[in-house]
């Protein structure tokens, strides 16, 4: 087989394992940051600090019972997780992680595979992730629907609602740093912010940079827009009748979507992985993505959940105008 | 006992009217940085929790919180300090007393003529620990404990007299009732002013 080939295939199965790692130490880690938040310690009793933690809901995860309630459509009840966590990870296969490498010849089978830095090297990186991205919809929407129950209906309603509509906000926000830039590929966004913190295009762009936040919260569901499962309202939206690993697979994916925004957010903002002074570019990039991590975690200790309309309403005729009117200033000022 | 509690009247202002009255609402609240001090709340109290101890976790099968001497968990049967004889005289007044009939006790004359306790048991399934038992003792020989993890394979576990006497190794611990209803030592730290002392 062609090595480059091979190289893919085990550049996949990396990304694959780490992010869904990842994945699994972000619940660790959002439920130590909420509880120092809250004045608790968290998970503290399994393993070291509570480290093993997450082995131990792996493995319950793994060994619940399978169940599919009665009347529910079985074929699409069973996909609609795979959906979700299979958009968050197809989001990610255009991101740059590692350098290329070549592996050494003396290795079995594997020998001389050339594993490249991006899965899918294509130059439109963020109108692919964008879109991705926005096909995940499908998998809160398909299982809230296919199960049967008033709240899982309620909750993907509220998917189809929340998602189509920051959709919008997303795509305009980052039309403003777009147009600066004048391309559509991350590697380009990262090489037009490399002269130190003062050429992030978070200082030309700032309002395109909340209304990114904004709309990214949104888009992974996360507090105070996370209305899909709103314990209070909807007992657990799309949620609701999945339990054990398709269950999982819905966290899996919500995490690996946080991690994808953080990425977005950090490539296109604030430099990328350039050095930053005497940090080398690969710590900076993991601070950055780190530090979004952090905030999305933080804001869930801070602030409380918005009323649907309230949502709605934010969306439709505050954020919405205010990225219009951010385009036309950007283009405005780029023409000139 | 002085000092005025301090009560803070918000001003939340009227409803607005106009569009225009709500518009400038929500620029006010946009613009205000209220958003800002909830997070640096949290951010505070994540460095105090981690930094500083002030965590409010108790690792509760291996920390246990002092429980108050008003406490009415399992009853112990306690000894006299002098001889480490079982404090009981076989009055019966618990027995006589029990509202929900959960004492049940015997007792015969030993060889000294004093009374003596042959059989003694509460049954845990009836026990509502209303504490009158501990009141109307006369010589505090049963009392409320602090055992109140209660689980048990069997329900009698807890039940016997000897279950409930003080251990004769441990009578040096036994710790003497402070009475029924007697306040926490540290209660005087609790103590708040009702609204009518205002």
């Amino acid at each position: 087989m062609d090595p480059l080939m091979i190289g893919i295939i085990i550049k996949i199965v990396l990304v694959l394992a780490i992010v869904s790692a990842l994945a699994g130490f972000g619940t660790y880690l959002e439920r130590k940051v909420l509880a120092y938040m809250q004045r608790r310690i968290g998970p503290a009793h399994v393993g070291p600090l509570g480290l093993l933690q997450i082995v131990a809901d792996g493995i319950k995860l793994l060994t619940k019972e399978d169940i599919i309630p009665q009347n529910a459509n079985r074929i699409i009840f069973m996909i609609a997780p795979a959906v979700t966590a299979a958009t968050a990870f197809i989001a990610l296969s255009a991101v740059p992680l590692f350098p290329t490498f070549t592996i050494p010849t003396s290795f079995p089978l594997i020998g001389g595979a050339i594993v490249p830095s991006t899965i899918a090297d294509i130059n439109i990186g963020i109108l692919f992730m964008l879109g991705v991205m926005g096909s995940g919809l499908y998998g809160p929407l398909l299982a809230g629907m296919a199960q049967a129950n008033k709240w899982g209906i309620l909750g993907s309603a509220r998917t189809a609602v929340q998602f189509l509509s920051y959709e919008v906000i997303t795509g305009l926000s980052l039309l403003a740093p777009i147009m600066l830039v004048g391309s559509l590929s991350l590697l380009d966004f990262n090489n037009a912010q490399t002269g130190g913190v003062g050429s992030w295009i978070l200082w030309q762009q700032p309002v395109a940079f909340i209304l990114f936040l904004i709309a990214g919260f949104a888009e992974t569901n996360r507090t105070p827009f996370d209305l899909l499962e709103h314990e209070a309202e909807i007992v657990s939206g799309y949620a609701t009748e999945y339990s054990g690993m398709r269950w999982g697979m819905f966290f899996i994916g919500e995490y690996a979507n946080m991690i994808t925004i953080s990425i977005m957010a950090s490539l296109i903002f604030v430099g990328g992985y350039a050095p930053l002074g005497f940090i080398p570019g690969w710590i900076a990039i993991i601070l950055k993505i780190s530090f979004f991590f952090f905030l999305m975690l933080w804001v869930r200790a801070s602030w409380p959940h918005v009323r649907p309309d309230q949502l709605m309403w934010f969306c439709w005729k505050v954020l919405m105008p205010i990225a219009v009117i951010n385009v036309m200033i950007t283009g405005i000022v780029v023409m000139i | 006992m002085n000092e005025k509690q301090k009560y803070i009247m918000l001003d939340l202002g009227g409803t607005p009217l106009t569009p225009w009255c709500r518009f400038k609402r929500v620029v006010k609240r946009t613009f205000r940085i209220e958003l800002f001090i909830g997070l640096w709340v949290t951010i505070r109290e994540m460095f105090k929790t981690l930094f500083m101890g002030k965590s409010h976790t108790t690792k509760y099968p291996f920390e246990k919180m002092p429980i108050p001497p008003r406490y009415r968990a399992i009853h112990d049967m306690l000894r006299l300090l002098e001889s480490g004889h079982y404090r009981c005289i076989g009055c019966g007044l618990c027995e006589k007393i029990c509202i929900s009939n959960c004492i049940a006790m015997e007792t015969r004359y030993d060889e000294n003529q004093r009374k003596e306790v042959s059989e003694y048991t509460i049954n845990f399934g009836r026990c509502i620990f209303c504490g009158y038992c501990a009141e109307v003792c006369p010589e505090l020989a049963i009392v409320h404990g602090a055992r109140y993890e209660t689980a048990s394979e069997q329900r009698a576990s807890f039940s016997l007299f000897e279950d409930m006497l003080t251990p004769i190794d441990r009578l040096k611990e036994q710790e003497e009732f402070a009475g029924y209803g007697a306040p926490t030592p540290w209660a005087d730290k609790n103590i708040k002013k009702t609204p009518l002392a205002y």
